[in-house]
């Protein structure tokens, strides 16, 4: 007979079925990129995944000398993740970089999963941005599964047009002739990277995530909560020089970087109220740097910064210990 | 919506399997081996000797102190020795071994079915009979309930709590004891108000258990002063601080008793118990045991004897499955695994769960994800991960500082973490030796 310590049970989710979970959750998003951007955004998805896994499993077994297991599917996870946020038409050698950065610096040289303090495909996001600034911000147009990969016909983000438009001093009502309706945006009619237009499929996405309990209400809440009432405040000041706040919320990644990279388990805070302080943090700073930046989108950037004070946020707010007060 | 304790908690399988199955009796075994500590607090002094001729219901060890507790023979009988046994702790401990002969009990219990509802004991009185009776609270914890019950100089208890709640998977004794024994429980309970002089008591039942709260509300309305509290499922709501929580919504400071909040809680067996140490003049030598499993074939609630084997009552129940890999004591979430089955039946064992060999085995454990799930779910607002991290590494100061001795060790953490990481193994480590520095320096 076997002896062991209580409990005796376990719950049902183990790290695999809560990566798969999140797997599941991108799903949707996936496939309308593949509409949307046809054969590019499945070449890019393809390459990144495959390259994370590979990197990851190559990094474990011959720099850690571990037994490589692949089966967590967090690996997957950074794949897809890099893959959603980067332009459809970006050339496999590029990809092949941003794979070996997110999983070698991003996650690998910390000591793989649960050690790492950035969010691994924002690092290799960041770091593509950063050194190849061309490439990475030629967005393919949306078309019906079109079948062009590097040729395809790129043109701005919304949120490139916007700026440039309130850079320009354009009138509000004519920049807003010149981008997509927000009814289009939502359904991810738009330029961008691939996996940040959908926003309706990432909000099935989330959906499912809160549904099975992958995720809590928290971190999304609080980040597009924080971007509507800061960009609400902006808007309703200066309606000509701001956007409304449903305009931020659909464009450059918000609900991508809210439900799916905000809410990574190991670069965000533990307790509840740390997740809607960080939460608060990264809507702030992506309308900080969107509106006052050189940068149109921001999500990115905040995310990681936010990633930063994570230890920080976890040593000083602790969760409402129960019977907190002292016995008098 | 239903009440329920506001912070953290979780949902493990209820597989309340034997509870449509009524108490049945089990006659005791040819030998039986009482243990002398079956409660908290010091061991009970033997007071028998070998060849002593026993009755059901004689004292056979004697209390050793305030916080510690009478014992009295289950079986009528022969002392055949004093001898050390394994005990359900695991740990070897004393026991009186006595061989059984006819089933003759002690001439003043009351053993007829007549339900006894007045009483006219003072408080004083009845205090007193429960400390001679051996009671102690038999929802697992088995602390004296005597001591509970008397209140200290400068308290004022104001409500008596009961725990119907048997937030624990599987295990179904206090169910059943209160469907079948419900004006007795009741009675109990208005025992225990006029010990601690309360006219308030509010009995706290999950959810899951409709019939025992629809009864028990029925019989209620001819006792004054008795609520029932239908409360939504979540564990560890048997939790005394959880459930005074759910009930009074009254938070126990840190450190702190019940009865800094006003508050006696007593299970629904106690208040049985004490019902019949006081109407029946019967002290407790037997319980209410959930023997209970998947693969058992006659998942049960038994009336047993302390001191007769464990497997005696797997037997009862449809005998050891083969697929048996793990027999445990109590429920799968805060019960002890055994190491024999040859262990004798106990004041605090409330159920035997057997386990299949393939639910028996740890699973491996992975690097913590930082997934945020064990600090959701703890119902004391701690950060088991931290507490874990802090005893690996040995740093109390730090320990004692997360409020590691707030831990009741109720397992949620361990439960739900998805990397399947011993946090409850290593809290206790961390609270063993937090515990040791903090009694050094008050000394
Ligand atoms: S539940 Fe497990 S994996 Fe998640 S934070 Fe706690 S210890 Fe880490
Ligand atoms: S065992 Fe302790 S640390 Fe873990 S959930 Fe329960 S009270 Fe919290």
């Amino acid at each position: 007979m076997k002896i062991s310590p209580s409990p005796h049970n376990y719950g049902k989710d183990s790290v695999s079925s809560l990566m798969y979970g999140v797997i599941v959750a991108m799903i949707p998003a996936m496939l309308v990129s593949f509409y949307f951007f046809g054969l590019g955004a499945i070449i890019v998805t393809l390459t990144s995944v495959v390259s994370a896994m590979a990197f990851e499993w190559l990094i474990t077994k011959y720099l850690l000398k571990k037994e490589p297991s692949l089966i967590d599917g967090s690996a997957i996870i950074t794949g897809l993740l890099l893959a959603f946020n980067v332009p459809s038409n970006l050339p496999i050698w590029i990809i092949l970089i941003g794979s070996l950065v997110a999983i070698g610096m991003g996650k690998m040289s910390f000591g793989g999963l649960g050690n790492n303090p950035f969010n691994p495909a924002l690092v290799g996001r960041v770091f593509l941005l950063i050194s190849f600034p061309v490439q990475m911000t030629k967005w393919p147009l949306p078309g019906n599964f079109p079948m062009e990969y590097a040729d395809a016909a790129t043109g701005a983000t919304p949120l490139g047009v916007m700026k440039e438009g309130i850079n320009n001093g354009e009138p509000m009502a004519d920049i807003l002739q010149n981008i997509p309706s927000h009814m289009q945006m939502f359904y991810g009619q738009m330029g961008g990277s691939l996996g940040e237009v959908a926003g309706l499929a990432l909000l099935i996405g989330c959906l499912y995530m809160l549904f099975r309990g992958i995720i809590t209400w928290h971190i999304p809440v609080s980040v597009l909560g924080s971007i509507a009432i800061f960009t609400g405040i902006l808007h309703l000041a200066s309606p000509e020089k701001f956007a409304d706040p449903l305009f931020h919320i659909l464009t450059g990644g918000v609900l991508l970087g809210a439900f799916f990279m905000a809410t990574d388990y190991v670069t965000s805070p533990m307790s509840q109220k740390g997740q809607i302080v960080f939460g608060v943090g990264i809507g702030v700073l992506t309308v900080v740097i969107r509106v006052f930046g050189a940068y149109p989108e921001g999500v990115s950037f905040a995310i990681l910064i936010m990633n930063a004070f994570v230890p920080l946020i976890n040593n000083y707010i602790k969760p409402k210990r129960f019977g907190e007060v002292k016995v008098a | 919506m239903a009440k329920t304790f506001s912070k953290g908690g979780v949902h493990p399988p209820e597989n309340k399997l034997s509870a449509n199955s009524a108490i049945q009796i089990v006659p005791p075994t040819n030998v039986v081996s009482i243990p002398v500590s079956q409660h908290m607090g010091a061991p009970s002094s033997v007071i028998v000797k070998k060849n002593d001729q026993v009755k059901v219901g004689q004292l056979i060890a004697q209390s050793a102190g305030f916080v510690s507790a009478n014992i009295h023979s289950s079986v009528s009988g022969v002392v055949q020795k004093i001898n050390t046994i394994i005990d359900t702790s695991g740990y070897k401990r004393k026991a009186v071994i006595i061989k059984v002969e006819g089933d003759e009990w002690m001439e003043n219990i009351d053993r007829s079915a007549q339900i006894i509802r007045n009483f006219t004991m003072s408080s004083e009185e009845i205090i007193k009979r429960i400390n001679e009776f051996g009671i102690v609270g038999l929802g697992g914890a088995t602390f004296p309930s005597h001591v509970k019950l008397s209140i200290p100089k400068g308290k004022v208890a104001k409500v008596l709590v009961i725990n119907g709640v048997e937030c624990e998977p599987y295990l179904t004794a206090d169910h059943r004891l209160m469907l079948e024994k419900g004006e007795e429980i009741l009675i109990g309970i208005e025992i225990q108000m006029k010990a601690i002089n309360v006219s308030r008591a509010i009995i706290g039942i999950e959810n899951n258990k409709p019939d025992a709260i629809a009864h028990l509300t029925k019989l209620a309305s001819s006792f004054k002063g008795i609520e029932i509290v239908g409360l939504k499922v979540k564990y560890p709501q048997g939790g005394e601080k959880q459930l005074i929580k759910a009930v009074m919504n009254r938070e126990v400071p840190s450190g702190g008793l019940p009865i800094d909040v006003g508050a006696v809680v007593h299970n629904v067996g106690t208040a049985f118990a004490v019902y019949e140490a006081v109407q029946k003049n019967k002290p407790l030598f037997e319980r209410v045991v959930t023997v209970t499993g998947k693969s058992l074939s006659k998942p049960s609630n038994f009336m047993a004897r302390i001191g007769v084997p464990i497997s005696n009552l797997i037997e009862a129940a449809g005998g050891l499955p083969e697929d048996t890999g793990k027999v445990i004591s109590g429920g799968p979430m805060m019960g002890k695994s055994l190491n024999s089955l040859e262990v004798p039946m106990a004041k605090g064992v409330s159920g035997v769960l057997i386990m299949p060999d393939n639910e028996s085995s740890r699973r491996r454990q992975a690097a913590c994800i930082r997934c945020a799930k064990c600090v959701s779910v703890c119902p004391m607002g701690l950060e088991p991960y931290i507490l874990m991290t802090l005893a690996e590494r040995e740093m109390w100061e730090r320990e004692e500082n997360e409020r590691i001795m707030d831990c009741i060790e109720c397992g949620s953490c361990s439960f739900v973490c998805p990397s399947n990481r011993a946090l409850l193994d290593y809290i206790r480590l961390g609270k063993g030796a937090v515990g040791k520095i903090m009694r050094a320096r008050k000394a």
